[in-house]
């Protein structure tokens, strides 16, 4: 939802960076307001995740130019637990497993250092297993995945759903959702879009990168990007996603 | 005080221990033996990789007065349920020990109780090697006591044999033994667990003599929490009978130099052997494991999956060797030693070993060594993690799948945070 007044959560200005020596982002601007639903679309290879990994603080991406501030702060100035704790949250495009760690233990961990963040309470096992059961409704997931380790012989949507349960559970400010609907069942597009849906409030915002306009019919966009070659070279309403659909990308490139 | 003659001589001073008469000459043997030897140099092969050098600075005299605990002292390692043997500093302590009588089919006592028994005599020192490896030699000779577990039937109760080490005026040399008879069709859960309660210096030589009749199940579960300054170097030797099922969970916390062997022989057809393990060192620690599985006869099989985690500057080593004998035909074997090095001054040396006489066997053997994975890390630190706590987790992650293997849950739980507090300890 646009706001005007609504307040800047994310600024990114002109941002430049690198990964194994190679330039991949080459002039970034995005501006995320709370309330507010982006998409970021474009061809593979154009630096989505890149870009979304940067944001989340992956070492292996250096930034080489460029400024984002994230609820005021130089968000390159923080670790990446302190941007976690700040309200920043990537769903993974490619979610690792992580054998010997079960998912409720996971979840409770990174709950309860939250919690700690914001002065709060931290939850015991009983408690924390009540707000959990509330949680995992909101993408409809079996109980025993909870029991489990983190994705470790999940399917490749499951992982996926497991994502945005970790998202229900965090209630991060500013969720970045990397293809969270590549691999997803139509079924389970419309449920997890649904919990997506249900997460958001005037005070946080979501960015999406997405290659499918399917997705775009459940969580309406404010703004879609497209982003080519390390730049994002237009930003329309959600319209441009069904222009897009029709016309593919070559008419951006040639352009761009 | 020096060298590392001079420290395997103060050794052979130990003291002398009454015997019955069928003991005594085995005593005598094991003491010529052990005066021929010294301390295995890395010339030996079953030695190389392995630095014993921080023992020799120490004289270890044996314990001659013993310390009284209370069970308050032992109370976190209290395992709720188990029938359980204490010794401190290789004696018996019968008030420390738990022994309900409602248990039936089932003998557990302190060895030296029960050496007139021909039972003991038949089986006493014909698995252990005394007569050519000096720790099991002056084990045989030094032992004042240990534990004796004879299973008949079914024991549903875990059998815990708890050696607590405290801390004494000067190094003390203790020599645990241990003898555990499953007869046929027999099962329990034996927990064979060596600790330190003080920060001492001493050497704890323990050697274990297991044999399982036909059809006889035994989860061994060993677990080795010595102090961070101690010594300890442990032998088991495990015969396996026709159709039986011996798993070992062996784990390696403590000590600043630990060494395991482990010598599995099947004896019996169609008998099954599982032997996993987990060593995590921090600092200065070594810790070294041995094992030989030895498939002597048709129809055995063997799995086993051992792993090091080693931090600071400590060295884990890990050789398993598996025989397959001539006649052993069908054996079935794997093999897997999984390897997590935590700096970059740590290191870990493994070595699969196989020895096969003939073609009818399948066998698998793998090593891998590997660091924490960088992008479960950045997961984790982008949950909101630190980064200690998130190393910490995957650590403790890696080791889970040994610990899940142990099917006493208080022990499960009590090694976790074992591994958590050795982890901590280490890295701040
Ligand atoms: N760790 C890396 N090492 C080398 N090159 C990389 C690395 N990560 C990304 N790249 C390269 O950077 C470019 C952008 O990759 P990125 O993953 O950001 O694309 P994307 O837009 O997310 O694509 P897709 O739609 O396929 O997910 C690609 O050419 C990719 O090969
Ligand atoms: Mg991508």
């Amino acid at each position: 939802m646009i706001s005007k007044d609504s307040r800047i959560m994310l600024e990114v200005k002109n941002l430049h960076a690198e990964v194994g020596g190679i330039d991949i982002l080459k002039g970034v601007d995005l501006t995320v307001r709370a309330g507010e639903v982006h998409a970021i679309m474009g061809i593979n290879g154009s630096g989505k995740s890149t870009f979304s990994k940067v944001l989340a603080g992956h070492p292996d991406y250096h930034v080489t130019g460029g400024t984002a501030t994230f609820e005021g702060k130089d968000l390159f100035a923080l670790e990446p637990e302190e941007r976690a704790r700040a309200g920043l949250f990537l769903a993974f495009q490619y979610p690792v497993e992580i054998p010997g760690v079960s998912n409720s233990a996971l979840l409770r961990l990174a709950y309860n250092t939250l919690q700690t963040e914001r002065g709060l309470e931290e939850l015991d096992p009983l408690e924390f297993e009540d707000l959990v059961h509330e949680k995992i409704k909101v993408v409809e997931m079996d109980p025993s995945f909870l029991g489990r380790s983190v994705n470790e012989g999940f399917s490749g949507g499951e992982k996926k759903r497991n994502e945005i349960l970790q998202m229900a559970v965090l209630e991060p400010k500013l969720a970045i959702l990397d293809e969270t609907d590549s691999g997803l069942d139509i079924d389970a597009l419309r449920i997890v879009a649904n919990g997506v849906n249900s997460l958001l409030t005037p005070d946080n915002a979501v960015v999406m990168v997405t290659h499918y306009q399917r997705l775009l019919n459940y969580i309406v966009p404010d703004y879609v990007h497209v982003m080519d070659g390390g730049r994002i070279v237009r930003t329309g309403g959600k319209e441009l996603a069904l222009e897009l659909e029709a016309r593919g990308y070559d008419w951006l490139r040639a352009a761009a | 005080m020096g060298t590392r003659e001079q420290c395997f001589e103060q050794l052979l001073l130990g003291k002398a221990v009454e015997s019955v008469g069928w003991l005594k000459p085995i005593r005598a043997e094991a003491l010529d033996r052990a005066r021929a030897m010294n301390f295995p140099s890395n010339r030996n092969d079953d030695w190389r990789f392995t630095d014993l050098s921080a023992l020799y600075p120490h004289d270890f005299h044996p314990v001659v007065s013993f310390a009284k605990l209370t069970k308050a002292d032992i109370k976190e390692y209290v395992i709720p349920g188990a029938i359980r043997l204490v010794f401190v500093d290789g004696s018996y302590s019968s008030e420390l020990s738990d022994l309900p009588d409602i248990h039936e089919g089932v003998t557990v006592t302190s060895l030296l109780e029960r050496l007139g028994d021909p039972l003991v005599e038949g089986i006493f020192g014909k698995h252990a090697p005394y007569k050519q490896d000096a720790f099991v030699a002056l084990n045989t000779n030094f032992f004042e006591d240990g534990a004796w577990v004879h299973v008949a039937g079914d024991v549903t109760a875990p059998i815990h044999l708890l050696h607590v080490a405290t801390k004494r005026e000067t190094p003390s040399a203790i020599y645990p033994r241990n003898m555990v008879i499953m007869d046929s069709a027999s099962g329990t859960t034996l927990v064979e667990e060596y600790i330190g309660l003080e920060d001492g210096i001493y050497f704890s030589n323990a050697v274990t003599e297991v044999v399982l009749k036909e059809q006889a199940r035994l989860q061994h579960v060993r677990v080795q929490r010595e102090e961070r300054n101690a010594f300890h170097i442990g032998h088991c030797s495990v015969e396996v009978g026709k159709d039986s099922f011996y798993a070992s969970t062996s784990l390696a916390f403590g000590a600043r130099v630990s060494r395991h062997t482990l010598h599995v022989t099947q004896q019996g057809e169609g008998a099954e052997m599982q032997l996993d393990g987990l060593a995590l060192v921090a600092g200065r620690q070594i810790a070294d494991t041995h094992t030989l599985v030895n498939h002597a006869v048709p129809r055995g099989k063997s799995t086993q999956l051992h792993k090091c985690i080693a931090d600071g500057s400590a060295h884990a080593v890990f050789s398993g060797k598996v025989i397959v004998q001539e006649g052993a035909v069908g054996t079935d074997s794997a093999q897997s030693s999984r390897n997590l090095l935590l700096s970059d001054k740590a290191h870990i040396d493994t070595q699969p070993q196989l020895e096969i006489f003939n073609d009818d066997v399948s066998c698998k053997h793998g090593a891998t060594i590997g660091q924490i994975d960088a992008d479960a890390l950045f997961f984790l630190k982008s949950r909101g993690l630190t980064e200690e706590r998130a190393r910490n987790l995957l650590t403790h992650a890696f080791a889970a799948e040994i610990i899940a293997r142990i099917q006493v849950p208080s022990l499960g739980e009590s090694l976790g945070r074992t591994i958590l507090e050795r982890m901590n300890g280490e890295r701040k």
